[in-house]
Parts: C-alpha cells; sequence; structure tokens
C-alpha cells in the first residue's frame, strides 16, 4: 500500500526533500576536473554549496549564471555565455555541466539551443558541456542525480567494436557514498574487473589532500572513461533510480546492464557476489566467503535486538528501499515510511503506508517508534519525539564520516548490523517495578507493559 | 513590482550610508550592490539576506512561498539562539509544483498560511518571495494583506526575491518591511529611561547574551533587538525605545535611519567585537540614554563596569601572550568591521600578516593603515590558489575567515578558524575577546599540526 501524495497539505513543513537541481550538481561534481553550474540567481548555487560543504566537508566546486531580474526576463542566452567564459577563463575544467532551476525553467529559454551557438561561436570552449533540465518544482535530489548521469552517457558514451575485456560499469544512485563506491570497487578488483564508475564521487569527494590546490573538483571520473563506457563487458546500476541511464547506455551502446535495488542485506549481497563471480568466471575468493560467515554471525548475535522493532525512516526512494527491506529482513517494523519523490518501487514497498512528505509527515508519524532513520535535518524531531535517532541519506551535517559510511556488500551490512543494534541496546526496555498489573502512566509502549526508554550504560 | 521596485530605489539611496555618500549621483543610481559576475559569482541572493536578517525573530512562523529549493536547500543552516520559542527552526515552505507554476500559487499560499495558524498558531507568519513567484506574478503584498484581515493576525510579506540583487540587499529590504508593516504597531506594557533597540544583531552562537547581562547589570533594558532572540511582539513595539546601537555591519542602517527620523531614536554605529570596541559601545549607550533623560549617574555606573572589565579581559588574556607571541594570522574576511579584534590581537603579540579589504571602504583602510602601519598588507582580491600558496609556503601560522575558504587552509595544513557567521563560538563582548584568543591558542597549538605535516613513509623514502 502506497500513498502517492501528502494527504492534501498547502504547507511543507521541515522538508524532507532537496531540490532537482542540486541532485544534478552533485552527479556532475562525480565529474573529475569538472566545473558544476546552475542556471540561475546566485543564491541557488549559494544554498546548495553551503549544503554540500556542510555534509561533505570539503570545498564544492559549484557556479552560477547569475540571472537577475532583468536577464531573466529578456533570457538567460548572455549569462550562460559569460558564466561558460569566465570558467574557462578562471579554472580551464575538462568538463561543465549545467542544471537548470525553477526560475530558468518558468521563462522557459532554449538552453540546448543557446549551447550549441555559444559553442559554435567560441572553438575555445571544447570540454563536452554536459546540460539538463531540472526544474525546481519538479521531482527531488535522486531525479535531478538520474537525469544528470542520463544526459552524460547519452553525450559522451560511444559504440564500441571491440569490447575491452573485464570492464565493468557502475552506474551508482545518488544514495551511494563515496565509501561504498570504494568498496565495490575493491571487491570487483578481487574478481578481476575494473569498474568504470559514472559519477565517481569516490574519486572527488571522498575527503583526501590533492597535492596542489584546484578551483574544479579533484577526482572522479575522467572525460575518457565516460567516453569508454561503451567498450565495457557489463554494466551494473545501483538503484531503482538509474534505471532510465542505464538502459539509455545499453540502447547507445549495446552494454547490458543488470539492476541491483540494494546492495545492503545478506540476501542482496549474495546476488551481487554471484552476479560477479558469474560475470568474471572466477569463483568468489576466500575473503568474502569469511565475510558472509560473519555477516550471518553478526545477524544471530543482533537478532534479540532487532525483533519487532519499529522504525520511522524519512529517504529518498532508492534509500528508503534499502533500508526498509533489510531492517524488514531482520524483523523490525516499519511504522512510518516518508520518502520525496515517485519512483516505480513505491508500488513495490511491503509496508503499510509509504507517504510523499515531510519531517513533519514522519514526526506524526513517528511517535511510539523505536528509531528513527533520516537526514541530519530530523535532529528536531529526533529530540521532541525522544528516540534514538539514525543519520542516513544527505545532509548529515552534524556528525563525522558520513562520507565513508559503507552499507554496501556482506562486509558493509555486517558493520550497519552493529550500528543499528546497538542503537536499540542503549536503549533497551528495561522492567521497573510496579504495583499493579494495569499499564499505567508512563507506559507508552503499548503492550511490552515496560518503561519505555531507559538509557542503559 | 512597482511598489519593490521603488523600495529597492530607496534602500539604494541610503543617506546615512558613508560609502553610499561618496559616490556620484550616477553611481548612486546604479545601486549598492556589485554587478554580479555570471561563472564567477560567490554568495547569496536577496531573498537569502532577508531570510538572515529575519529568520532570527523566534515565535514567528517564517513561510517560502517558492519551489522547495529555495529553503529544502537551506533550511535550519544558521546558528541564531533563542532563548524561548523555536518555532523559527521549523521550516516553511509552499513547495510549489508545477501545476503551481501554470494557474499561479495564490491559493495554495493562502491555505498554506491557513494551516500554519491552526497548527501552530503564532503572533505573526512572515510571507517570503522567490523568483519564481514573482515571476509566475503571485502578489504576495495584496494577498498578505488580504489574509491579516481573513485571520485576524499579522501576515506579513517580505518582497525580496532572489533575483533583484545580492544578500546586502536583502538584509535591507527586510528591514523595509519591519518598518512598513511591524514596527510601530504593538504598544509596549511600560516604558523605562533605560529602553534602547540594538540593530543588525543576530545573537549567532548565542554571542549576544555575553552583552546582556552587562547591560542589565546597567539597568539598560533591551526593548528591542533586531533581529537576535528576538519575539514579534519586542520589535511590533521597538518605536517607544530611547536610544538604538546599529550593530557594524552597515545591513541595517535603513532601519537605524528610518526610526530615528519617524520616532526620534538616536543611533550610533557601533561593535561588540574586541575589548575598546565593547567599552565604546556601552559608552554609547550610556550616553545617548542620558541625552534622552536617563539619570547623569549612568555614565558613572558604565565606565566603572567598563573598567572592571577591562581589567578583568586584561588578566585573562595575559597567559596567552607567550603563546602567542610573534605568530602571524592571515585574516580573510569583509564581514567583522570591528578593527578593536585586530588591535587587541596585536596587543597580545600576534603579528597579522595580511587583511583583506575587498568589501572595505576608503575609511576602513584608513583605519587598517593606522592600527597596522603604513606597511600594512592589504589584500585586494586574493584568489584561493593564491591564499592556497601563501599558506602552503607557511607565510601565516593560522586564517581567519569565513567558512568558504576553509578548506583552502586546511588542504594546506595550515589552522584555520572560522570568524563569519556559520560559527560556533561566541566572539562578541569582553567574554568573546578571550574566547577567540583561546580558539586561536587551542587551534595553532593543536599537536596534529606536526603529525599531518610529516611525510608518508613512502615519500621519506623518495626523499632519502
Amino acid at each position: 500500500m502506497t500513498r502517492p501524495d501528502s494527504l492534501a497539505k498547502a504547507c511543507t513543513v521541515n522538508p524532507l526533500k532537496l531540490s532537482q537541481p542540486l541532485g544534478a550538481a552533485l552527479a556532475f561534481l562525480g565529474v573529475d576536473r569538472s566545473m558544476p553550474v546552475m542556471h540561475g540567481s546566485q543564491g541557488c548555487t549559494a544554498f546548495g554549496l553551503v549544503l554540500l560543504v556542510r555534509h561533505f566537508r570539503e570545498a564544492i566546486p559549484l557556479q552560477t549564471t547569475a540571472m537577475n531580474e532583468v536577464t531573466t526576463i529578456l533570457g538567460g542566452s548572455d549569462n550562460l555565455e559569460r558564466a561558460l567564459l569566465n570558467i574557462h577563463k578562471r579554472t580551464k575544467p575538462a568538463f561543465i555541466g549545467i542544471a537548470s532551476t525553477g526560475l530558468t525553467e518558468t521563462k522557459g529559454d532554449d538552453v540546448e539551443g543557446d549551447l550549441r551557438r555559444i559553442k559554435a561561436r567560441y572553438p575555445e570552449l571544447d570540454m563536452p558541456i554536459v546540460y539538463v533540465s531540472t526544474p525546481d518544482y519538479q521531482g527531488a535530489l535522486q531525479d535531478g542525480w538520474a537525469k544528470a548521469v542520463t544526459a552524460i552517457v547519452e553525450s559522451l558514451a560511444e559504440p564500441v567494436a571491440v569490447p575491452v575485456k573485464h570492464q565493468v560499469n557502475i552506474l551508482p544512485g545518488s544514495h551511494v557514498t563515496p565509501g561504498d563506491i570504494i568498496e565495490l570497487c575493491a571487491i570487483m578488483e578481487d574478481f578481476g574487473l575494473t569498474a568504470i564508475v559514472v559519477p565517481d564521487l569516490s574519486g572527488s569527494l571522498d575527503g583526501h589532500i590533492p597535492t596542489e590546490f584546484s578551483p574544479a573538483t579533484i577526482g572522479g571520473a575522467t572525460v575518457a572513461g565516460m567516453r569508454g563506457l561503451g567498450a565495457s563487458q557489463a554494466t551494473i546500476a545501483i538503484g531503482e533510480q538509474m534505471r532510465v541511464a542505464a538502459q539509455a547506455l545499453q540502447t547507445k551502446t549495446g552494454v547490458p546492464f543488470t539492476l541491483f535495488d540494494t546492495l545492503t542485506g545478506l540476501e542482496p549481497a549474495d546476488h551481487f557476489f554471484a552476479f560477479l563471480s558469474q560475470l568474471s568466471g572466477r569463483p568468489v575468493p576466500l575473503k568474502y566467503r569469511r565475510q558472509r560467515s560473519q555477516l550471518v554471525d553478526a545477524m544471530l548475535d543482533a537478532h534479540f535486538f532487532f525483533g519487532g522493532q519499529r522504525v520511522a525512516i524519512g529517504a529518498e526512494p532508492d534509500l528508503l528501499w534499502t533500508l526498509s527491506g533489510w531492517l524488514t529482513g531482520m524483523g523490525c517494523e516499519i511504522a512510518a515510511a516518508v520518502t520525496t519523490t515517485q519512483s516505480p518501487l513505491l508500488a513495490r514497498f511491503n509496508v503499510p503506508e509509504v507517504r510523499i512528505g515531510d519531517l513533519e509527515d514522519l514526526e506524526a508519524m513517528a511517535a511510539g517508534c523505536d528509531l528513527l532513520i533520516t537526514h541530519s535535518h530530523g535532529r528536531q524531531a529526533a529530540a521532541r519525539l525522544n528516540i534514538p535517532f539514525l543519520r542516513m541519506g544527505l545532509p548529515v551535517f552534524d556528525r563525522l564520516g558520513a562520507v565513508h559510511r559503507v552499507i554496501v556488500g556482506y562486509r558493509g551490512t555486517r558493520d550497519l548490523v552493529f550500528e543499528v543494534g546497538n542503537l536499540f541496546l542503549a536503549h533497551v526496555h528495561e522492567l521497573r517495578p510496579m504495583n499493579s498489573y494495569e499499564c499505567g502512566e508512563g507506559c507508552g509502549a503499548g503492550e511490552k507493559g515496560t518503561i519505555p526508554i531507559t538509557e542503559v550504560l | 513590482m512597482d511598489n519593490l521596485a521603488s523600495t529597492i530605489q530607496q534602500a539604494m539611496v541610503e543617506p546615512a550610508c558613508a560609502k553610499n555618500q561618496a559616490k556620484t549621483e550616477k553611481e548612486r543610481k546604479k545601486g549598492c550592490t556589485q554587478a554580479l559576475q555570471p561563472g564567477a559569482a560567490a554568495g547569496g541572493c536577496a531573498f537569502d539576506g532577508a531570510k538572515i536578517a529575519l529568520q532570527p525573530i523566534t515565535d514567528v512562523a517564517h513561510l517560502v512561498h517558492g519551489p522547495i529549493g529555495c529553503e529544502g536547500n537551506s533550511w535550519d543552516n544558521r546558528g541564531a539562539k533563542s532563548s524561548g520559542p523555536h518555532l523559527y527552526r521549523t521550516g516553511f515552505t509552499t513547495d510549489i509544483t508545477e501545476n503551481d507554476v501554470v494557474f499561479g500559487g495564490e491559493k495554495r499560499l493562502l491555505k498554506a498560511i491557513k494551516e500554519i495558524l491552526s497548527k501552530y498558531d503564532p503572533p505573526a507568519v512572515f510571507v517570503y518571495q522567490t523568483c519564481v513567484t514573482a515571476l509566475i506574478g503571485d502578489d504576495i503584498e495584496a494577498l498578505c494583506k488580504a489574509a491579516s484581515i481573513k485571520f485576524a493576525k499579522p501576515i506579513i510579506p517580505i518582497n525580496a526575491p532572489g533575483f533583484v540583487g545580492s544578500k546586502n540587499l536583502g538584509n535591507k529590504l527586510a528591514g523595509e518591511a519591519l518598518l512598513q508593516y511591524v514596527i510601530g504597531t504593538e504598544e509596549p506594557e511600560y516604558t523605562t529611561p533605560y529602553d534602547i533597540n540594538i540593530i543588525g544583531e543576530y545573537n549567532l552562537a548565542g554571542e549576544f547574551w555575553q552583552v546582556k547581562p552587562l547591560l542589565t547589570e546597567l539597568g539598560i533594558r533591551v526593548l528591542s533587538c533586531i533581529s537576535g532572540d528576538a519575539r514579534y511582539h519586542e520589535i511590533a513595539c521597538s518605536h517607544r525605545a530611547r536610544a538604538a546601537m546599529m550593530v557594524c555591519s552597515k545591513a541595517m542602517i535603513n532601519v537605524a535611519r528610518k526610526m530615528e527620523e519617524r520616532y526620534g531614536i538616536p543611533f550610533f554605529e557601533g561593535s561588540f567585537y574586541g575589548s575598546s570596541d565593547m567599552s565604546e559601545a556601552l559608552r554609547q549607550i550610556a550616553r545617548l540614554l542620558v541625552e534622552r533623560g536617563a539619570p547623569r549617574a549612568l555614565e558613572a555606573q558604565t565606565e566603572a563596569v567598563i573598567a572592571r572589565e577591562e581589567a578583568r579581559v586584561a588578566a585573562r588574556l595575559e597567559p596567552y601572550r607567550s603563546r602567542l607571541q610573534g605568530k602571524r594570522v592571515l585574516l580573510i574576511t569583509g564581514g567583522v568591521k570591528s578593527w578593536s579584534v585586530v588591535a587587541a590581537l596585536q596587543e597580545i603579540g600576534i603579528e597579522i600578516v595580511g587583511t583583506s579589504v575587498k568589501k572595505s571602504t576608503k575609511e576602513d583602510k584608513d583605519r587598517i593603515k593606522k592600527i597596522m602601519g603604513e606597511e600594512a598588507h592589504m589584500i585586494e582580491d586574493m584568489s584561493p590558489r593564491e591564499m592556497y600558496r601563501m599558506l602552503a609556503d607557511a607565510r601565516a601560522d593560522i586564517m581567519l575567515s569565513g567558512g568558504r575558504s576553509q578548506f583552502v587552509a586546511l588542504k594546506a595544513k595550515v589552522p584555520w578558524l572560522d570568524i563569519n557567521q556559520e560559527r560556533h563560538h561566541a566572539y562578541a563582548g569582553y567574554e568573546g575577546m578571550v574566547a577567540l584568543v583561546r580558539e586561536i591558542d587551542k587551534a595553532i597549538s593543536n599537536p596534529i599540526w606536526a603529525d599531518v605535516r610529516r611525510p608518508a613513509p613512502w615519500d621519506e623514502e623518495v626523499a632519502s
């Protein structure tokens, strides 16, 4: 059962959703020596920049066409031209990605046409320039990300006559962290496979010290790598949001794709390792067999604390799918699920209700739950609800290390079992002496008949 | 839009702004916002500026009328603290859809206001205009007027869509909205000869709380702080204050000047950063109040407090003198206009190796020369690359700047301290001066610097 829209609320309270152009810009940040640009007012860029800086704790290259009232009405072509020339002059990026915003979309400029004209007039703008239409008033961050990756694939990937043996594409969704990507690449390597990851935030925003200062991104998918997507043996798409991009790549280059809607949990990890084994023709290395065994053991040790726990999750569709699937499989009940945007997944959830809504909805639905999972903006709700809070998604600005959290594969799942299990363990329901069998004052946990939330240290 | 255009024009010709007065008539018409460079611009939009200026009003519902990018990407990201209500930290937005863009968003806006009033019952709702809703012609001023009557609650339009200009202009437009719709609309329960307004203080990191106790000790009442830790009612009755202080930046100078014009409230421009500026601020407040009829004894009492606090600060800073002697600071900021911080740092032996003057007036530059000498290394516009080189070459021991250049310093493995609005430490008042020096000391003396600068074993092998 899913509910397609919030309950006809006119006012979004405590937004869960981030905007489409931000998702597109984030995807462009996964390209090496890249400069993403938002085609809009300079505030669009400033807000996105501050948010990403707080999450990644890294300098974020992100520019703006600095549209104002007059240029909006007259059309943004001049600003676009000046922005591209300025960026080329000051930054010399190897790639420029442009995302439109609500402002330019409302006016309705022909940006593609403008770009063709500008590129024809200025031959020095010889780097790939990819444009994607992402109005703020539609969709959410993961939609913008998916559209940007599709645009990259469609404009750069070329069919290749002779494929490169053992080369495999990975198209990660916006919810896949740099830490996850590093883990996946290491796994692939152990199967003798080389991965081309597009976009690759593990190259640009993994938090490392570059040897020289650069105003553009300091790593990520290279232009050559993106042009070579068509030479791969196969494509692995992670998250339902990547289906369109993977399909576009297959249509354009003939590289077949396999979509993994999640890589978290024993069964999803089994599927993934079996797939890699088949693809590479190699048996699963011993080290991963051991990791699987460790995960099984972790599940056995931890299941006592997961069974029957009621969890409330606010996340974008693909992350919600990943977490709710895994938690349900551990014996939890997803008592509240709020998401940001439409997805084919919404019809498949094994949860009473998935609402496209905001953190106000989530807070209301999460009353009486044992755990709240959402991004850092959920901190106020968690404090009011007085329940354990796990920060997941984007942004995570009040905890360190969000970038390196790994939840994919056997090892990632094992660590997640421990992390969430510890949150449950720290808040065990303990019996207190009672004067009667009646469930009295302070007995909020329903039939358990216990005093809720006693911090056990 | 005509209304907005004339408000903007007014904000541009602000007569009390010295920088503005130095310009020719023609230059002034162009406005005080620098032309934004596509592809090389930095900083927020007018909406951002308006929100920064008003969001610290804690009991008001701040409703952003626009697509999700405006509020969804920016809410809950500023450090203004509240001693009471927390409604200002709740993000409200109409989150308009394509349907609204086509058919107009006014219906949704009215419904949103109604929902907020029924669910949260705030004393007022501030409605922020954004680019998209301005472009499709939603008339928030007319709508707020109608809604105020319909719901019998102040519904205040903040007409500062992002595309009209920079953050600074947004600050001013926010001030205009307060002048037009809020200030003077309610009366205080009582007044005293010691009532003042503090204008342009946002209580970031709670730093105004380091100043307020001293005022309280002197019997001075902050009738209204615009807008740090403020309640709607306080701002509505701020016209009854006897005197006002406008805190350092010129962002809200229009509010201070127009309140002087309309209500005869004299003001001075001051700062709470650095001991000497803090003392000067207390002195000025006392002087203005006495001029307006407060008992003369206030001035002597103020001097006594100043003497006591300055002595305490000096004593508390003394232990840092030997630790920080000769340390070199690179100061990159447009925000903190208080050179008394610079003077205080120099006093305990810190050397300022460079300071940015990008946003400074000629007057500011003269003051820098006076404080730092003729050879003051003034940096007109330093690119991040140059900044990185300067730090990587160890020509400074620490950089003080805003969050934007944080990683330039950290990637060069040089200590860095945030002195702009996102910071977590309170640097205002005498207490704040000690805090600033303590933070500089903590940053510089952390043992990680030696550790992280040590080459990796494999690089060592190459070197030897």
